[in-house]
């Protein structure tokens, strides 16, 4: 505790010595801390910062703030009841989570995934990257020092919550991707509802973004701020906006596409600087392309069931058990034991609205995952901060975070 | 969906030469043990040789029944060729694993994770502090050894205004329901199966069942004749037995020793 709390305070740092800078006194470097409860953290982020005047030497990212012990809970769950532990890892886009978990479960066991599920699965995964990014831009804007933009887009946000909630129950922790399906059909209402919401809301955004985008105040804030160029950002292990900003158009949706991807239409933006605007851009990008791959669902969406028929996975309709015993005795069973998944080991990896996000999974053949191991996006991005913050101002930094889109439920696990 | 690479299994191979332990390709994806020692030359190899740019993910798994109880796997990523593959090695508690971080600096934390979920070490990894778990923490977390309540939780104290951390204290005992099915070969025993020890068969209890039952031929007569000729037969113990030695008032005097009347077999 001591130890921790005499960098706290802001000593001098004693290694550093006088060393001449602009003005004509000596001034040493200077350790700060950054949060762990600060609004421009995201969470619960602790940065020591090790400064020359306001210019950042060296940042040194404190994380596991937030360490829930998911990957240690999820060895003691069956494979049904791990599920909803995803939903709180990355917490503004709870749906992606579950995608890559379910479709690692689905490719051990080799199941077969009916075709209005995986286009539900695609419709709800770029919803949710909508409402991703409409958090992270807004308030990669207010971090900024731009008050009203973050306003606007929360009514957007909001008007995605509400569709989470229409369709799956729960505003933010949806648990509605199941093994085998989705947990429960979409109304046709509330798809059509979807298509009205995309012709007629998604303006707000563009009213937003008209705001910043060609904002003198915000390109100053933002333009040649924590430029990664394109080795750089594959030796960090970058992935989603932050390597495509870095100029390399690599999309898990377009290379290695799963679900229903390869059927939809969408470009992929690419930046060219690889900063801070070239990340923020992106983004907004990627919510036009959204809601062109959420159009497209809705059009094509097929009519037939939402789960796997293989009833020793996905639980029977409630209607069902009421006539047959053997729908009763699959549920009972499901909903107790669960489903065994063959012995193996298998890495699945989703585009999350921040990147990749994978999930390592090793059965040993029981109802229980033997191994989960998660890759959070928001790991390798933060660990990168040291090296995007150097001979930036300190002022610079919410603005390298508020790029980073980092989620602490993910990062700390 | 991920395509496989033809022929990169057999190429990979043989650039890393005696590096090579195993592979094995399982639901399309492809896993290369390799010796230990070798690692960073095979991961280098992978990269610079095969096109595999970037490092995904390092995630250690315990298998405590193995000799060398960790796996560490790094999960390599290549853009230009669109493929994944793992690159596994084993190690015990005290022998390092070699660093990967002069080849990529986003190993850094991955290690420093593995590092302080499973206490493997990385030799040439200048920053292997813990990570994930609080400030002091004390033990691996992941390892299957470790309870998942932990050892110490801690609150706020209200008297001493500060976090303290104290032992963990459950007020029910830990309860882990596994629901597997115990007639399909699962390897524990239930509570109340030591009552079952030594239990006649057909008992309701696991007790195993005689491997051949013996043979009864019910029309045959018995190979002993069941009697109660002698006071000593009665078969209802010593107690009994002596019992019906003792001779009845009423029963006329007779020589010899004390034979019920009308007996004979």
């Amino acid at each position: 505790m001591s130890e921790t709390l005499d960098i706290m305070v802001g000593a001098p740092n004693q290694q550093a010595g006088p060393k001449p800078t602009a003005g004509d006194d000596t001034i040493s470097n200077y350790t700060i801390n950054f949060g762990p409860q600060h609004p421009a953290a995201h969470g619960v982020l602790r940065l020591i910062m090790e400064l020359d005047g306001e210019i950042v030497e060296r940042v040194d990212p404190h994380i596991g703030l937030l360490h829930r012990g998911t990957e240690k809970l999820i060895e003691y769950r069956t494979y049904a009841q791990a599920l909803p532990y995803f939903d709180r890892l990355d917490y503004c886009s709870p749906m992606c989570m579950e995608h890559s978990y379910v479709l690692a479960v689905e490719k051990l066991m080799g199941l077969e995934v009916p075709l209005r599920a995986q286009y539900i699965r695609v419709l709800m995964a770029e919803l949710t990257r909508i409402s991703n990014h409409m958090l992270n831009l807004g308030s990669h804007i207010m971090d900024v020092g731009a008050m009203t933009p973050n306003l606007w887009l929360f009514e957007v946000r909001e008007d995605t919550l509400q569709f989470y909630e229409r369709v799956s129950g729960a505003r933010m922790h949806a648990n509605y991707f199941r093994v085998g399906g989705v947990h429960q059909d979409i109304p046709e209402s509330v798809l059509a509802d979807m298509g009205t919401w995309l012709d007629t809301r998604m303006h707000l955004f563009e009213d937003a973004i008209s705001l910043v985008a060609d904002n003198r105040i915000f390109k100053q804030r933002n333009v040649d701020i924590g430029i990664v160029n394109k080795e750089d950002s594959l030796a960090w292990g970058f992935s989603g906006p932050m390597i495509r900003a870095a100029g390399i158009a690599w999309d898990l949706r377009k290379s290695q596409p799963y679900e229903v991807y390869d059927r939809m239409e969408f470009d992929i933006p690419v930046g060219t600087r690889g900063d801070c605007y070239d990340r923020f851009m992106v983004r907004v990008e990627e919510v036009r392309q959204s809601a062109k791959i959420m159009r497209q669902c809705l059009k094509e969406m097929p009519s037939g069931p939402i789960g796997t028929l293989d009833r020793k996975v996905f639980p029977p309709k409630r209607a069902e058990m009421k006539q047959s015993m053997e729908a009763l005795i699959h549920h009972f069973k499901l909903y107790t034991e669960g489903y065994h998944v063959p012995a193996g080991e298998v890495y699945v990896a989703t585009e999350s609205p921040k990147g990749e996000f994978g999930v390592y999974l090793v059965a040993d053949g029981t109802n229980k995952p033997y191994r989960c191991k998660i890759r959070p996006t928001g790991f390798s991005h933060l660990q990168a901060m040291d090296f995007m913050m150097k001979g930036h101002m300190l002022a610079d930094t919410t603005a390298v975070l508020s790029a980073i889109d980092v989620v602490f439920g993910e990062v700390d696990r | 969906m991920i395509r496989a690479r033809e022929g990169f299994v057999d190429a990979y191979r043989a650039a890393i030469g005696d590096a090579f332990v195993a592979s094995r390709d399982h639901v399309d994806e492809l896993t290369v043990t390799v010796k230990r020692d070798a690692l960073v030359d095979a991961c280098r190899i992978a990269r610079d040789k095969f096109g595999y740019q970037q490092l995904m993910e390092i995630a250690g798994v315990d298998y405590p029944e193995r000799p060398e109880r960790f796996e560490v796997n790094y999960h390599l990523l290549s853009v230009t060729e669109n493929h994944r593959f793992r690159i596994k090695v084993t190690t015990d508690e005290d022998t390092p694993v070699p660093s990967v971080t002069g080849l990529w600096p986003v190993a850094g934390w991955l290690e420093r994770e593995v590092f302080d979920l499973y206490g493997v070490t990385f030799a040439g990894n200048a920053d292997l502090r813990r990570i994930l778990t609080d400030y002091g923490f004390e033990g691996y977390p992941l390892r299957k050894d470790f309870p998942q309540t932990g050892y110490v939780e801690l609150r706020y104290s209200e008297a001493e205004k500060r976090v303290v951390y104290e032992p963990v204290e459950l007020p029910q005992d830990f309860r882990n329901f596994d629901f597997l099915m115990p007639w399909e070969g699962a390897e524990y025993r239930l509570p109340g199966d030591e009552k079952a020890v030594g239990q006649a068969p057909g008992a309701p209890s696991p007790a195993p069942a005689p491997s051949a039952a013996p043979k009864v031929d019910a029309k045959a007569p018995p190979a002993q004749p069941k009697t109660t000729d002698a006071a000593d037969k009665t078969g209802a113990g010593a107690k009994t037995n002596k019992a019906a030695a003792r001779k009845s008032k009423a029963a006329p005097k007779a020589k010899g020793e004390g034979q019920p009347k009308g007996k004979k077999s």
